[in-house]
């Protein structure tokens, strides 16, 4: 009897190995499926240890991204032709490979996220939402509610990315429609404005209800202050705080070539990473941050002459080098990585086009480790190569652009392109 | 000393020559004033800045292009099938003949090959200005 007992049992434990594994869903963890890696992880070059899949190759001019528990993937659109503001994208056979395609949303935009249920999408004035069914699916695609409305859309900075806190707060970033509030946007000469009266509507993160309707900008608050653009914005769940990363100024060594040579003017001012408490004020237009220095300097628009320091402004937690355009950050707490990576942040640099003329830079995804809310360490290239060569002279040669980020339930990674929207999922090889 | 005043002739020259390219030719302008946002290769920033290469904005109407550095540009236009909406900003401060050379520069190369503006052009339009 025992002797049947055992590969009876062996066999029904197969069984259910098997058809656990037929029932696995994408998101599950990687190791029990049958996703593998792309033999050249589709063209990037990753951290040692990763793989990455190609989810799908050409979704649109991709932005922002959200994966679903059940593995359903949304994308938004900065281009709503022919009703694709966003992509939905379905793996049914588990293989790692979108098999089906959808798109449906008549606006362009950034921002996308999932919240009580409901998608949540902003063209560059409005966010929407749309109910989800319980498979994940939008319910009703031709008739999305309308939770913020009538936000300035002024031609520059005009992306209205978000996210969302615990306690029922949508954050939502309102660029500045200028480089440095100058009385003629990047005209040569012309003076900046003191103070800058773009502050009271632009330049900034507000908050709002996140379930209300039809709110206007003026129901919500200025959360914080002095942000030129903030696309990329994140709200850690783990030490309950907002963060975000600004992009610095341009034309430093255009404007006062007598201040900063071109070698200086591509590498400042940083690109921040900002730690974000009510009411911060983060010093644009008036200042920027000398990486080097280590100090927030005065703008020359305002009198600074390139060592004058500024003292009203918030530091930033972290610099990068200027002009690598942060567009997106996520705090990352899943287990399919290796322990380090767990509560750092993962920050999608779209690349530099303000460089020139030395070689455009930062078209890559960096690993920030975390502690206690704050970086424990140097950030580190976790995804890059996706441009197509090591010197990218100008943005329009670059294959592809990072540009969004989102965690799969299992722990693995989502990256989007902004040139064609193509998908990557990198997991880590055990 | 022939020898040296000679030496000295040909060294000058070959300094002059060396040197980077000047503000005062159309190439110096456009590396100054241009390039930042319309790159090296005229090919602009996808969704942000306008390609100049093989735009009709560039090769086109000659008032038109010359206003646009005269006066900037704030309108929705498109080049090539893709729409772009950022502000330029006007270019008033260079000369006539500065600008006539930075577009003479641009509408020549950059997989152009349209004829020069003329400095009289130029001054036409900036004094028609109300």
């Amino acid at each position: 009897m025992k002797k049947i007992i055992l590969p009876l049992s062996l066999a029904f434990g197969w069984f259910l190995l098997t058809s656990a594994s037929v029932e696995k869903n994408v998101n599950d963890d990687p190791k029990n499926t049958k996703i593998r890696p792309d033999n050249d992880n589709g063209g990037i070059k990753l951290a040692s240890g990763f793989g990455a899949v190609v989810v799908a190759e050409a979704t649109g001019k991709a932005r922002h991204i959200k994966v679903l528990p059940n593995g359903t993937i949304y994308i938004k659109n900065s281009n709503a032709k022919d009703e694709k503001g966003i992509t939905v994208l379905k793996d049914t056979n588990s293989d790692g490979k979108a098999d089906e395609t959808e798109y449906f949303g008549n606006f362009g935009g950034t921002g996308i996220d999932i919240y009580n249920g409901y998608l949540y999408a902003s063209s560059n004035s409005e966010v929407f939402r749309y109910k989800l069914d319980a498979n994940g699916n939008v319910i009703d695609k031709k008739n999305p509610e309308t939770v913020i409305t009538g936000l300035p859309d002024l031609k520059q900075h005009e992306s209205k990315p978000f996210t969302f806190d615990e306690s029922g707060h949508i954050y939502v970033t309102i660029g500045a429609p200028s480089n440095v509030c100058q009385e003629k946007d990047r005209q040569k000469g012309s003076p900046g404005m003191m103070p800058c009266p773009l502050l009271e509507k632009n330049g900034g993160i507000w908050q709002f209800d996140a379930d209300k309707l039809k709110q206007k900008q003026e129901n919500g608050i200025r959360f914080a202050t002095g942000i030129r653009n903030a696309v990329a914005l994140d709200w850690d769940t783990n030490s309950k705080t907002l963060y975000a990363l600004q992009h610095g100024r341009d034309m430093l060594f255009q404007h006062y070539p007598e201040m900063f040579s071109a070698e200086k003017g591509a590498e400042l001012p940083a690109e921040e990473f900002l730690l974000i408490k009510k009411n911060d004020d983060f010093g644009w237009p008036y200042s920027y941050y000398d990486q080097d220095k280590k100090q927030m300097m005065l703008g020359p628009e305002y009198g600074g002459d390139g060592k004058k320091t500024y003292a009203k402004a918030k530091k930033p937690i972290m610099a990068f080098p200027g002009h690598w355009a942060p567009n997106d950050v996520l705090f990352y707490h899943g287990n399919q990585f290796p322990a380090k990576y767990k509560n750092g942040a993962f920050i999608c640099f779209h690349g530099s086009w303000n460089r020139a003329p030395l070689n455009q830079a930062g078209y890559f995804v960096a690993f920030v480790p975390f502690k206690n809310g704050l970086p424990s360490g140097p950030y580190e290239v976790f995804a890059e190569d996706f441009a197509g060569g090591p010197e990218i002279k100008s943005p329009g040669d670059a294959k592809a652009r990072p540009m969004g980020l989102a965690e799969g339930s299992d722990g693995t990674l989502y990256i989007t392109d902004s040139v064609k929207g193509k998908v990557w999922r990198v997991m880590y090889n055990k | 000393m022939k020898k040296n005043i000679i030496l000295f002739l040909i060294l000058n020259a070959f300094f002059a020559f060396a040197q980077t390219p000047k503000v005062t030719d159309g190439k110096g302008i456009y590396t100054q004033y241009c390039l930042a946002c319309h790159q090296e290769d005229g090919t602009g920033v996808p969704n942000l800045n306008p390609p100049l290469r093989k735009s009709d904005w560039v090769n086109g109407d000659r008032n038109r292009l010359i206003k646009v550095i005269l006066e900037g540009l704030d309108e929705e236009i498109e080049v090539n099938g893709e729409s772009y909406n950022r502000v330029m900003a006007a270019h008033s401060f260079l000369t006539d003949k500065q600008v006539a050379d930075v577009l003479t520069y641009i509408r020549s190369n950059f997989g152009n090959s349209s004829d020069a503006i003329k400095e009289e052009e130029v001054k036409v339009l900036r004094n028609k200005k109300p």
